[in-house]
């Protein structure tokens, strides 16, 4: 699963533009991830400007 | 906040502000929604775009002006610079203030406004939307005609109308950038640095917005992503070009560099902007691309509303005016950009010294792209290739 380090996260939508399952959003401004959805393809980590995002076990 | 609006625009940045104010007229009712807190915060923008090109939707205010740009330098990888004079004015724009006027603008002309309000969800029902806001703490369901999907580059509303608005990863550019101070900047000049040392398949720039003080930043092409992050490849440009710099700011986003969506319009529901994916993807811009489809939305928009007709059949009136205006300029800009994020070190230094001999009035992209072609077969075996997916 991805795990987000709020603290970093500065909210810019870059993730939830490539997710290609869909299963991120900025929900009252802070990110939130559909686990269940997530494929771990890491496509977000990558992606992700301030290196918010981590896949974990 | 009534309980049905004629059109619904949301997202309050260049895109949404324009679409709603020429979607506005006095028979009708449109409504705004932003998320966030203020329109026009937090910043994420370079903020540079061309004053005349500007001025044909709005009437220029000079406060949106922190600078204005007459040329630009590209450097290469090994250091040369190319300068070229811009053949018209360009300008490093407050966007704070623009985009808090272009609201405001929309507001003068009746359209409501309301931020802190987010729109989480869309469905269709009949002829209509079912508009689902959560506005400080409380939910509201709206009814309306038409939607406007001008979210920006996480595009997810039209995704409710079965739109996938996905981008691939060479598509976007992950990008990271300070509002530096404390700096020295050449007046009316914005540079630009093409390098894979500090940003693969992208630029970094560095655009003045005052005598002492700079937006700098990068983007880094999703494919060329080599495990530094945007972050990252910011912190080692400026400690080594603006070591002493302080940083007034510091921001993420991300650029679609991508042919905007192939469907725009679907019954009810418009999409502009970077929803849309309507950005110039050779340099990343897109606050003017936002305008011009704004302008052409929201008069679409109003139209349809008029004759009460929302289906498909008025709103691809919209589609079609972006396809054959800008967005097939930007077709064309698509496969340049293709070819330049695949550009090495060696060759981006090839190209920078062929250009020495051209005068800076005479060059702009396609100059660029001419010569290169010019004087590189196996470019031209490639640009060939661009050229005939062209067709
Ligand atoms: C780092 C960076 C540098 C750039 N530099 C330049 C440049 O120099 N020149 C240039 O022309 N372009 C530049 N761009 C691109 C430019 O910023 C965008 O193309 C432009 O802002 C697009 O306008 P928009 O209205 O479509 O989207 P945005 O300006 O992103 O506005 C979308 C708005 O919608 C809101 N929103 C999203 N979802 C919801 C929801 N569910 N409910 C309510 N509100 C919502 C968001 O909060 C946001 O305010 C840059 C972009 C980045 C990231």
């Amino acid at each position: 699963m991805i795990k987000i380090d709020q603290e970093c996260c500065d909210l810019c939508g870059t993730c939830v533009s490539v997710c290609p399952v869909d299963c991120m959003e900025l929900k009252e401004a802070m990110l939130v991830i559909d686990n269940s959805r997530c494929n771990s393809c890491q496509i977000c980590v990558r992606m992700c400007p301030f290196k918010a995002l981590e896949l974990v076990d | 906040m009534r309980t049905e609006y004629d059109v619904v625009v949301v997202g309050g940045g260049p895109a949404g502000s324009t679409t709603a104010r020429f979607a506005k007229t006095p028979a009708n009712s449109v409504v705004l929604f932003e998320k966030d807190r203020e329109i026009g915060v937090p910043v994420r923008c370079a903020e540079a775009t061309s004053i005349p090109d500007l001025g044909r939707f709005v009437k220029i205010n000079p406060c949106w002006i922190a600078s204005t740009v007459t040329r630009a330098r590209l450097i290469s990888p090994s250091g040369q610079a190319v300068l070229l004079n811009l053949p018209a004015n360009g300008a490093v724009l407050h966007r704070r203030i623009f985009d808090h006027d272009l609201a405001q603008i929309a507001a003068d002309q009746g359209v409501e406004v309301y931020t802190k309000a987010d729109v989480y969800k869309i469905e269709r029902s009949d002829r209509y939307w079912r508009v689902y806001v959560r506005h400080l703490a409380h939910d509201y369901c709206l009814k309306a005609k038409i939607v406007i999907a001008a979210d920006g580059v996480e595009s997810r509303i039209a995704r409710f109308a079965g739109i996938r608005t996905q981008t691939v990863l060479k598509d976007i550019e992950s990008c990271a950038q300070a509002m530096l101070a404390n700096i020295d900047v050449t007046a009316g000049q914005i540079d630009f640095y093409f390098s894979s040392k500090w940003a693969p398949g992208g630029y970094v720039w560095v655009f003045p917005k005052g005598d002492h003080c700079a937006n700098v930043g990068l983007g880094v092409n999703g494919a060329h992503f080599d495990g530094r992050s945007a972050i990252d490849l910011l912190n080692a440009f400026i400690s080594e070009k603006f070591p002493d710099a302080a940083r007034l700011t510091c921001v993420a986003g991300g650029v679609p560099v991508a042919k905007s969506l192939k469907q725009i319009a679907v019954d009810g529901l418009l999409i502009v902007g970077d929803a849309a994916r309507q950005v110039n993807p050779v340099t990343g811009g897109g606050i003017l691309a936002a305008i011009t489809a704004g302008n052409i939305a929201g008069t679409v928009a109003a139209g349809a509303i008029d004759q009460a007709d929302w289906s498909l059949k008025t709103l691809k009136e919209y589609q079609i005016e972006w396809d054959k205006g800008v967005g097939k300029d930007y077709s064309r800009f698509y496969n340049i950009k293709e070819w330049m994020t695949e550009l090495s070190d060696p060759e981006l230094d090839e190209i920078a010294e062929l250009l020495h001999d051209i005068p800076p009035t005479e060059m702009n992209i396609l100059t660029v792209f001419k010569v290169a072609l010019r004087n590189k077969p196996t470019l031209l075996f490639e640009a060939i290739k661009l050229f005939a997916k062209m067709i």
